[in-house]
Order: C-alpha cells, then sequence, then structure tokens
C-alpha cells in the first residue's frame, strides 16, 4: 500500500510540476467546449424568417410584426403559397418559414384557439432549437397579451415541424464529443506518455528490478490520470450547463459513471500503446492518429455514421468512443436512463476489459 | 609567427545573478591544438557557445577567425567547424549522404564534394562502406567520420566538445592523429575532453574553474608550476577548490 | 558462494538477417565483498552483461546467477536483492533530493531512516540540496544521489553500469572513493567503465571488447602479463616523432600516450641506444627515453591487437 502511494504522490508531483502541461490540460476541454458552443450557436441575431400569411388579418399582421421587431429575427420573405417553402428554404438564408392557417383571427375569436406552424431548417440542429425556441416565446407573449382582458384564455398553439433533420441529430452532441474526445487524449495519452518517459530516462530499468508488482506500476500510473479526466468531465459539464446553457437532463451519477467506464477504457488503450513504444513522441503520434482520429471521425458527433459507407459503419462499431457517445447523448440530451444504454455499457465494459487484458499479459517485467 | 586565430578578452556571460563565464581572456594560436579543460558546470560550454556565434556575450570582446562575435555570427559560423560527443551524424543517412548534406550546408561546389569525398572515404578506409547507414557503424569510426565532415569544409577553426567520450583506446589514438593531421595542414583545434592523458596532447591548456580561467599553458609548464607529475593530478588541484557545480 | 557467476553467456540483437553478437561465450566470477570491474569501450557489450544480470534481458545461451539465485528462474529473489543504477540514469528530474530517494526507498518497501547508516556518507554531501529538484542537480550531485537511490534498500550486489562517463575528474575521484567505503561495508559491487584508469581501483577487473572477454584478473596480474619492455619517449615534435617511430624498422608498436609515446620493440635485446640514433639522424630535439611500466590501457591496447 505504501509503495503505491508514494508511487501516486510521486505522479501527481510530475504533473503539478509541469505548469504548462497542467494548464492546458486543465483549459483545452473549456475552451474546445465554448469554441464549439459559440461556432454553433452565434448566428440567431437577425435570422431571416419568412412568412406564408393565409389569413392576412389584424392579428397575424401583429405577430409578424413582432417577430420582425425581435432582435433575433428579420422577415424577410413573404410567400403566396406552400410550394413556395421549399424554394425559400433552398435559398439557404432562410432559417424559419412561419404559416398561418386561413382565418387565423377569426378561429381565434370564435373557438379561443389557434395554431401556427413553425418549420425550421433543422440541417443545423442547434440552430433550428434556439429559432424556434425564440419564435415559440415571442408568440407566447403575445398570446399573454391577449389574453389579459378576457375571461377564457386564448390559446395559440405553435406546431414546430423540423425539416430535413426531424429527429434534431446532432443538438449539443458537440458536448457528448468534445467529452469523448478530451478523455481519450488525456487519459491514453497522458498515460501513455508518463510510462514511456520512464522508458526514456531509465528509470524503468531500477523499477523492473525493484519488488514493486506490475499491477501496482500499472496502477499508480493510472490513477492520477483518471482523476484529471474527471475532473475535465467536471469542467465540460459545468461549463456546457452555466456558459451554454446545454440541459442534463437525465441523471448525473449515471453519467459520471459511464464517463468513469470509458475513463477505463482510454486508459487502458494508453497502456496499451505503452507497451509497444519506447520514446514519448511515438507514444504521442499513435495516441493521436490511432485513438483521436477515429474517435473524430468514426465517433458519429463530426459525421453521422448513418450516411457512411457500410465498410466504414462497421467499422465504427470497434471504436469505443462511438458507444460513449451514444451514452452521453441519451443520458445527457435526451435524459435516458440505464434501461436504455446498458447494451452500449455493456460493448464498452467488455472493451475494456479486453484492452486491460492484453495490456496487462504484454506487461514487460524485462526489457525488449 | 604567431598569427591569433581566437581572442577572447574579458569574455563575460551572464545569466540574470549567475556568471557562467567571468572575465575570461586568452587568446589561441593558428594551427594549434587548445585543449579546454573544466570541471562540470565551470563555464566551457557557455564560453564555446559564445566562440561559435550561439550566444551572445554580456560584457567583453572576442573575434574568431578574425571576426567579431557581436556582429558577424554568420561569418564566424561559415568558418568554423564543430563536432561533439552528442551530435554529430545523422544514424539513419548513409556515409556519403551525411558528407554531402554537410558540405552542402557549407555551400562546397558539387564537383568538389564529389572530389573530397572520394579523398575523404579512401583516408579513412571507409570507402566500402560509403553507402552503409552512419548507425551501422562502430563508435569509434563514426567519431572519426564525424571529425572529418566537420574539417570538410575547410574551416579555420574546428570546436570539438569531448569528442572521444567511451571510444577505445586505440580508436582514441587514431582519432587524434586524425587531429595532429589537420593541425599540420593550419586547422586550429579547440577541444574539450574528460581523458587527462589527452589533455598532454595539446600544445596549450586551459583549466577553467567557477567560471574563470585559472591555468593556462603547456602542459609541461602547468606540472612544473604546480609540481605534478601529470595533468590529473594539475586538473585536481585547481577543480578540487571549486565552489559551484552547476551544469 | 559466489556474489556473481556468469558462464557461457551469449546475446545476439537483430532479425535472423542481420544479427550483432553483444556478448560472445563471456564468463566471469565475482566474489563475495569484491569490487569488481568490467571495463571495455562503448559498444563492447557492457550494458547487455549488466542486463542480464539485472534480469533484465534473457541470454541467448548461458547460465548466470546472482547471490547464489538464476537470473532467468529466480529474478524475483534476484530483484529484491540488488540495486541498480543504470547507465545515463536521470532520477526524477522534477521531483527533489529527498522526494526521489524516498520513492526509491518506498518502491523497495523500506525507508530512508531504515537504512540511513549505509548513504550516510554519501547523503551528508546532498543533504543541504535535499528540496533541490534533482534536475538542477550538477552531475556529480546527481550521480551521488542516484547510488544514494541504488543503495536505499541495502542490496547485496551493486550493479553500476557507467556511473562514471561524462563526469570530471574530480567527481570520479569521489565516486570511486565512495565505492571503496561501500566495499568495506561488504557490499559486492559490479562497476563498468569506459576509463581504463579506472581499473587500478578495483580488485578485479574483465576487459571486454566486441562482446568477448579479453582477460580476467587483478589489474596488478593484468599488468603483469605484459611482459615486453616498454618505453617511453618524447620529444619537441610530438606528432612527427610518433610518425618517424611508427616507421622504425625495430618498432612493434607506438602510440601517444600522454605526454609521451609509449614504445614496444620488437627486438628487446637491443636496447634504447639504435633508437636514439635513429631519431637523432632524424634531427628530433630534445629526445627523452626511458623504460616505463605499464598500466591497464597499454595492456588493454596490446590484447586488443591480438
Amino acid at each position: 500500500m505504501k509503495q503505491f502511494l508514494i508511487f501516486v504522490q510521486k505522479e501527481f508531483y510530475h504533473i503539478f510540476r509541469d505548469r504548462k502541461s497542467l494548464l492546458i490540460i486543465i483549459l483545452m476541454p473549456i475552451v474546445q467546449i465554448i469554441l464549439f458552443g459559440f461556432a454553433l450557436t452565434n448566428e440567431i441575431k437577425d435570422s431571416d424568417i419568412a412568412v406564408l400569411d393565409e389569413s392576412k388579418d389584424v392579428a397575424t399582421a401583429e405577430i409578424i410584426h413582432r417577430l420582425d421587431a425581435s432582435r433575433y429575427f428579420n422577415v424577410a420573405r413573404y410567400l403566396h403559397s406552400q410550394v413556395d417553402i421549399e424554394a425559400a428554404f433552398k435559398t439557404g438564408k432562410i432559417r424559419l418559414v412561419v404559416i398561418f392557417q386561413n382565418k387565423f383571427r377569426e378561429n381565434l375569436l370564435h373557438t379561443n384557439h389557434a395554431q401556427i406552424q413553425l418549420l425550421a431548417d433543422a440541417t443545423d440542429p442547434n440552430t433550428a432549437t434556439t429559432v424556434t425556441n425564440y419564435a415559440t416565446s415571442i408568440i407566447r407573449d403575445y398570446q399573454n397579451d391577449l389574453t389579459t382582458n378576457t375571461p377564457l384564455p386564448y390559446q395559440i398553439e405553435p406546431q414546430v415541424r423540423m425539416l430535413y433533420n426531424p429527429q434534431l441529430k446532432g443538438a449539443y452532441t458537440f458536448v457528448p464529443g468534445v467529452m469523448a474526445m478530451i478523455l481519450i487524449i488525456i487519459s491514453a495519452m497522458m498515460t501513455s506518455v508518463s510510462i514511456v518517459r520512464e522508458k526514456e530516462i531509465n528509470t524503468m530499468e531500477v523499477l523492473l528490478v525493484s519488488p514493486l508488482k506490475p499491477l501496482l506500476f500499472i496502477l499508480s500510473k493510472a490513477i492520477p490520470y483518471m482523476f484529471l479526466s474527471l475532473v475535465n468531465v467536471s469542467t465540460i459539464l459545468i461549463v456546457s450547463v452555466t456558459l451554454l446553457e446545454v440541459p442534463i437532463n437525465g441523471n448525473l451519477l449515471l453519467l459520471m459513471g459511464e464517463a468513469l467506464l470509458f475513463i477505463t477504457t482510454a486508459v487502458s488503450l494508453g497502456l496499451m500503446i505503452s507497451n509497444v513504444t519506447s520514446s514519448q513522441q511515438t507514444a504521442q503520434m499513435i495516441s493521436l492518429l490511432g485513438l483521436m482520429l477515429p474517435t473524430l471521425l468514426l465517433g458519429g458527433f463530426m459525421f453521422p455514421i448513418e450516411s457512411m459507407p457500410k465498410p466504414l459503419q462497421v467499422m465504427s462499431n470497434i471504436v469505443p468512443s462511438k458507444w460513449f457517445f451514444i451514452i452521453v447523448k441519451d443520458v445527457m440530451i435526451k435524459g435516458l436512463g440505464f434501461k436504455m444504454i446498458w447494451k452500449e455499457t455493456l460493448i464498452l465494459f467488455g472493451m475494456t476489459l479486453f484492452f486491460l487484458a492484453i495490456s496487462f499479459s504484454k506487461f514487460k517485467t524485462r526489457l525488449a | 609567427m604567431r598569427e591569433a586565430v581566437i581572442t577572447a578578452n574579458k569574455l563575460t556571460k551572464k545569466f540574470g545573478d549567475f556568471i557562467a563565464t567571468n572575465e575570461v581572456s586568452f587568446e589561441v594560436d593558428k594551427g594549434e591544438i587548445f585543449g579546454f579543460l573544466g570541471a562540470n558546470g565551470a563555464g566551457k560550454t557557455t564560453a564555446m557557445r559564445m566562440l561559435c556565434g550561439l550566444s551572445m556575450p554580456s560584457s567583453g570582446s572576442a573575434t574568431v577567425a578574425g571576426f567579431d562575435v557581436y556582429k558577424q555570427t554568420e561569418k564566424i559560423k561559415q568558418n568554423i567547424g564543430y563536432m561533439s560527443q552528442k551530435f554529430s551524424l545523422y544514424e539513419d543517412l548513409t556515409v556519403s549522404e551525411n558528407i554531402r548534406f554537410y558540405a552542402g550546408i557549407y555551400g562546397m561546389a558539387r564537383q568538389a564534394i564529389k572530389e573530397k569525398t572520394a579523398q575523404l572515404l579512401n583516408q579513412l578506409n571507409l570507402t566500402p562502406e560509403a553507402n552503409t547507414l552512419v548507425k551501422a557503424l562502430p563508435l569509434g569510426w563514426k567519431q572519426k567520420l564525424a571529425f572529418s565532415v566537420a574539417i570538410f569544409h575547410e574551416p579555420k577553426i574546428v570546436f570539438l566538445d569531448e569528442p572521444t567520450g567511451g571510444v577505445d583506446p586505440i580508436t582514441r589514438r587514431e582519432f587524434w592523429n586524425l587531429i595532429y593531421r589537420a593541425a599540420e595542414r593550419g586547422i586550429t583545434i579547440f577541444v574539450t575532453t574528460h581523458y587527462m592523458d589527452e589533455a598532454e596532447y595539446c600544445n596549450r591548456v586551459s583549466i577553467m574553474v567557477d567560471g574563470k580561467i585559472e591555468a593556462l599553458d603547456t602542459p609541461r609548464n602547468l606540472k612544473k608550476t604546480f609540481n605534478a607529475t601529470s595533468m590529473d593530478e594539475v586538473f585536481l588541484q585547481l577543480a578540487r577548490g571549486a565552489k559551484r557545480s552547476d551544469d | 558462494m559466489q556474489a556473481v557467476t556468469v558462464e557461457h553467456i551469449v546475446k545476439k540483437y537483430g532479425s535472423k538477417k542481420e544479427t550483432v553478437t553483444a556478448l560472445d561465450d563471456v564468463s566471469l566470477d565475482v566474489a563475495q565483498g569484491e569490487l569488481f570491474g568490467v571495463i571495455g569501450p562503448d559498444g563492447a557489450g557492457k550494458t547487455s552483461l549488466f542486463r542480464i544480470l539485472t534480469t533484465l534481458l534473457l541470454a541467448d545461451g548461458g547460465h548466470a546467477t546472482v547471490d547464489g539465485f538464476d537470473v532467468v528462474k529466480q529474478y524475483k529473489q534476484i530483484r529484491n536483492r540488488i540495486g541498480y543504477m543504470p547507465g545515463k540514469f536521470s532520477l526524477y528530474q522534477d521531483l527533489s533530493v529527498e522526494e526521489n530517494l524516498r520513492f526509491f526507498a518506498t518502491i523497495f518497501n523500506t525507508s530512508i531512516e531504515a537504512n540511513y547508516d549505509l548513504i550516510k556518507d554519501i547523503y551528508i554531501q546532498l543533504e543541504p540540496f535535499k528540496t533541490r529538484r534533482a534536475g538542477k542537480l550538477s552531475g556529480g550531485m546527481k550521480q551521488k544521489l542516484a547510488l544514494c537511490c541504488a543503495l536505499i534498500h541495502r542490496p547485496v550486489v551493486l550493479f553500476l553500469d557507467e556511473p562514471t562517463t561524462g563526469v570530471d575528474a574530480v567527481s570520479r575521484k569521489e565516486f570511486w572513493e565512495m565505492l571503496k567505503s561501500l566495499k568495506k561495508q561488504g557490499i559486492s559491487i559490479l562497476v563498468s567503465t569506459p576509463y581504463m584508469d579506472e581499473a587500478e581501483l578495483c580488485d578485479r577487473v574483465a576487459l571486454i571488447q566486441s562482446g568477448k572477454i579479453m582477460s580476467i584478473d587483478s589489474p596488478q596480474s593484468i599488468i603483469k602479463k605484459f611482459t615486453k619492455k616498454m618505453w617511453s619517449v618524447r620529444s619537441a615534435e610530438m606528432f612527427r616523432l610518433l610518425n618517424d617511430l611508427q616507421q622504425y624498422s625495430n618498432t612493434e608498436k607506438c602510440y601517444a600516450f600522454g605526454e609521451f609515446h609509449h614504445l614496444v620493440l620488437k627486438n628487446d635485446a637491443e636496447g634504447m641506444d639504435p633508437v636514439m640514433h635513429y631519431l637523432e639522424h632524424l634531427s628530433h630535439l630534445e629526445i627523452e627515453m626511458q623504460l616505463a611500466k605499464p598500466n591497464i590501457e597499454d595492456c588493454f591496447i596490446e590484447l586488443m591487437s591480438q
């Protein structure tokens, strides 16, 4: 136990004394989340929208005016029939089409009930969600203003339809995506580099010759970086929730537990890399090319896996990040429980066991 | 006739409060083999870097091959060769590729490179190994080749930083024969070493202690002055008093 | 029981096409409490031998034991009993002197306090700097700290692979004085070095070159085996003198050696007079010539050229 504690302590010394690397490790996730977040959501101001008004009455005119007057929207086009909608979206500039059915005001006055259709271009799902949310709230404001003087409440029901990407694939998916990427880099690369460094400065020879058990060596190398990765998960979550207002819809404990599982996967990959390399540069290169690239390309958050060629789809199954990405998306964004993700969890668990088994069995108690 | 190719006058380099090289003055003559000794951390490397034009002195003056170390570092670099135990040749290039590369850096003409390469390989008995990767050569051969490459462009001065570390005794002597031959051609040799017997091979030796040159003379006179039987003893007498030992 | 036995050890590297033989049928014994030197240039096979004995490498042939344990089958027992300082061992640069030492002590299941008496003489020189990072120490200091780290668990056999390489003459001298005092404490020490002059500080040495052991004996006995007369010669022009002596008809061997050249003649009976005449004839000035005592380096050169 004493051996283990001092080893872990030593690893933390290495981490905390290399100020520059530590700073990068701590700041990288924050910067990435913020960059992704703003790159995806900063275009909401003065978004061009189109209006198809089949009613053309006082009420619709007022709503259109309110939309246009808000700082979020700019009514750029008035459409004349349903046929024009497609063409409006095809220009690429229109993010939202607002459709008033015939006799909007009449319906509202007589039945206290009317519908507005909001059609959004969901190829960029983050923007689509935001745009429809803003539009809905402007309509709700109008409805509330109307209702103040009447005994019976008026109900204007906005019907939101997402075009081109009805399931909103990609909404906030950069958060799970960045999480998967950061964890792979920190856990796998740092673990492998820290082991390989011992080889480079020949301390490995002394450690091998010592009574230190391989298991203890591996554990003490893994734990500090697992801890650091958990810190990263927390900062990512805090930044997403506070700064980008991405909600955590599911169970936080479940999310952290799954993150810990994935960190273990990444660390075991790092151990495997350290077994086959003897220089820090090689370890870094392998981590980058062998782990980060597949995570980016086949993890599913940059490019939808469904639209990939079949062989790539099959290949994506062996990328652990893909499964972690699904898990985080389901728990964090969709708010699903463990029942819905046990399959993915099991796959990830199996992979981790497999990698760990390999790295333990290949761990060399001698030199080459 | 004496002709100084290196002059240093109160050459000083400070790193903050730390005076790595403290008012060092000396002259080295053309064709001389000048041993530059000192314990680890005495300031040898710093002094050598200033002379090679790699580091700006804090004060004092120095010229190398007639060029000023403050203003004419590019000219200095054209006129010197450099070789160290750590950095010498590219292990993953062949013997002739290494020669061609270094000669190319110094702007030698292609025809001249070709002729001199053949001559050099012949002289080192390396002709059959011309297309061998350097990493496959024994250490001693590598060091001899590295030295020959360092003087390939006929520099006025060659700086050797512990060139013979770990080399077997016979190869070490063959290496020194190369040094002697280069000196006879008029190339000035500026060499550091941890082997005290090699200090005896030098025409003159300086010994640095704590940033200052504490002794500078021929090995023979040094032994007389310090009443010692070998350079080893001279060195120990001087360096034992050293206070600092930072690298 | 011997501290170390090595019998017909062979070690090869490389693929099937190109094999390099690092150790070629090497045998030696180290007695308990002995200070044994393995002397040879870089690439002679010293590090391979040390790695085999410290159970880090498997030999391709032969047997070896350390403190009575087989290096292959009983490597775990050996690992508990030995101290090892690899070549270019650089400690943890970002850990302080004390942190390094405490780390290695704990890894070896002991504490600094438990074995302080063993390292006291060495550590006392480091104590003023114990909070300083190892990376900020001088070469000599680093080497002392590395030695402390290798000793902290009171090993039975100590393996030091080129501990003095790249270290200045003063620190080298101090290091050997430390080894002598460790020897007094009964630790068997195996040390390798490329510096021939360090051979004379060992009880016995093995001279090794290209994977083969050329001679094993006490330094004195090795020198005694050098039966020919050896002359030291100097003149005003040393390089010309060397060339001229190498051309001389009765010269078996002549090479530079410090301020003199060492000369071995084919026919000892002729003595120095013909040599002096020859040199005077070539108008050398300030000629000095006298009989000299050969040392280990002379013997190494002699053995190498056999």
